[in-house]
């Protein structure tokens, strides 16, 4: 699972109401190339939760990205595009679990799959 | 030039897994008349997975129209994503990821309004409705009364994700009453109709193509 993918998922237990973001608590992390294209990138920045990503990259290993993206560094600041490029893209979750932060429930991640399944009693 | 569909020998499946039959194909062939040259989705998803052959098409068509897009699969059973892994990895497709969960909940609240091309191939077969609490393979097909038990669960929530610019591709069969889950999709402001009709063994198969009625209006596409 991509930071990508994190920054989209929330805990949809019932009753829930602060399920968003999920912790990540790490077990094995990869790493794989992926293409840079700055334009994805600004393509897809406003869709992002960016304090969601910036803590999740921190708990993945990338701990170079700022607090606040202005224009410009989305235009023109190559080295952020590529710390950016690599905490979103790059970093997988391989195992591990997503905590809900409300709650605490740990949902799985196998194999780079997280299970989101509910049990019966959290629908 | 690229094939821009999945190589049914390049897809997994197993006893667990639905292999990749006339639906499949039919929805396939449906997104490939789709006029790609003027669609570059964000978000495409598809619901209910399987053995990866349809998203694996849809990340083929994507390449090769030049397209970057944020691509996701859900299936609700592991042995369907881990098929469809199997198939990615097949194909060379690296960008899709993969969601162990039950339609669209998860997704709901970040996706709001945000998926360009969601697609669901779902369990459409009439069954008992005793055949809905299994969880092998039956859950591939298993649809309940008319086929529509997993659908009428899944419609309301198309409105919840489906962009203003977005389209949603479903299989259906006659049975399902594809014109009663038209009508369904424009109690919510969605319109669509069967962009594909085709007899396959013992059922009629119906793609449906839905979009968001007033946005698209407005902007005179039609």
């Amino acid at each position: 699972m991509k930071l990508l993918t994190h920054n989209m998922l929330s805990c949809h237990i019932k009753g829930v109401k602060n399920g968003y973001p999920f912790k990540i608590d790490p077990v094995k992390i990869e790493e794989m190339d992926a293409d840079y294209d700055p334009d994805f990138l600004r393509h897809i920045y406003p869709r992002l939760e960016w304090p969601a990503l910036r803590e999740a990259a921190q708990v993945m290993g990338e701990p170079n990205l700022p607090e606040e993206v202005t224009e410009s560094m989305l235009q023109n600041d190559e080295e952020f595009l590529r710390h950016f490029h690599h905490a979103l893209l790059e970093l997988i979750l391989e195992e591990g679990a997503l905590v809900c932060p409300e709650t605490g429930r740990r949902f799985p991640v196998h194999k780079g799959v997280p299970n989101l399944l509910l049990h019966e009693d959290e629908v | 030039m690229k094939p821009s569909v999945a190589d049914v020998r390049l897809t997994s499946y197993n006893k667990d897994v639905y292999e990749p039959s006339d639906d499949s194909f039919a929805l396939v062939d449906a997104l490939q008349q789709h006029d790609w040259t003027s669609f570059s989705p964000d978000v495409c998803l598809e619901v209910g997975c399987g053995s990866g052959y349809v998203i694996c098409s849809v990340a083929k068509m994507l390449s090769q129209h030049g397209l970057r897009a944020q691509v996701l699969a859900s299936d609700i059973s592991s042995a369907a994503l881990e098929a469809t892994q199997e198939t990615l990895v097949a194909h060379g497709v690296a960008d899709v990821e993969l969601i162990q969960g039950d339609l669209l909940k998860p997704l709901i609240p970040r996706f709001q309004h945000q998926v360009d091309l969601l697609i669901f191939n779902p369990p459409y077969v009439p069954t008992p409705d005793d055949e809905l609490t299994r969880t092998d393979i039956a859950r591939a097909w298993a649809g309940g009364n008319r086929g529509r038990a997993i659908i009428d669960k899944f419609l309301p929530q198309v409105k919840e994700v489906l962009s203003p610019r977005g389209f949603m591709y479903m299989v259906t069969v006659t049975d399902n009453r594809p014109e009663d889950i038209l009508q369904l999709l424009s109690n919510d402001d969605i319109e669509g109709k069967v962009i594909l009709e085709r007899a396959a063994d013992e059922e009629a198969l119906r793609i449906l193509c839905c979009w968001r009625r007033h946005e698209r209006d407005a902007e005179g596409h039609h």
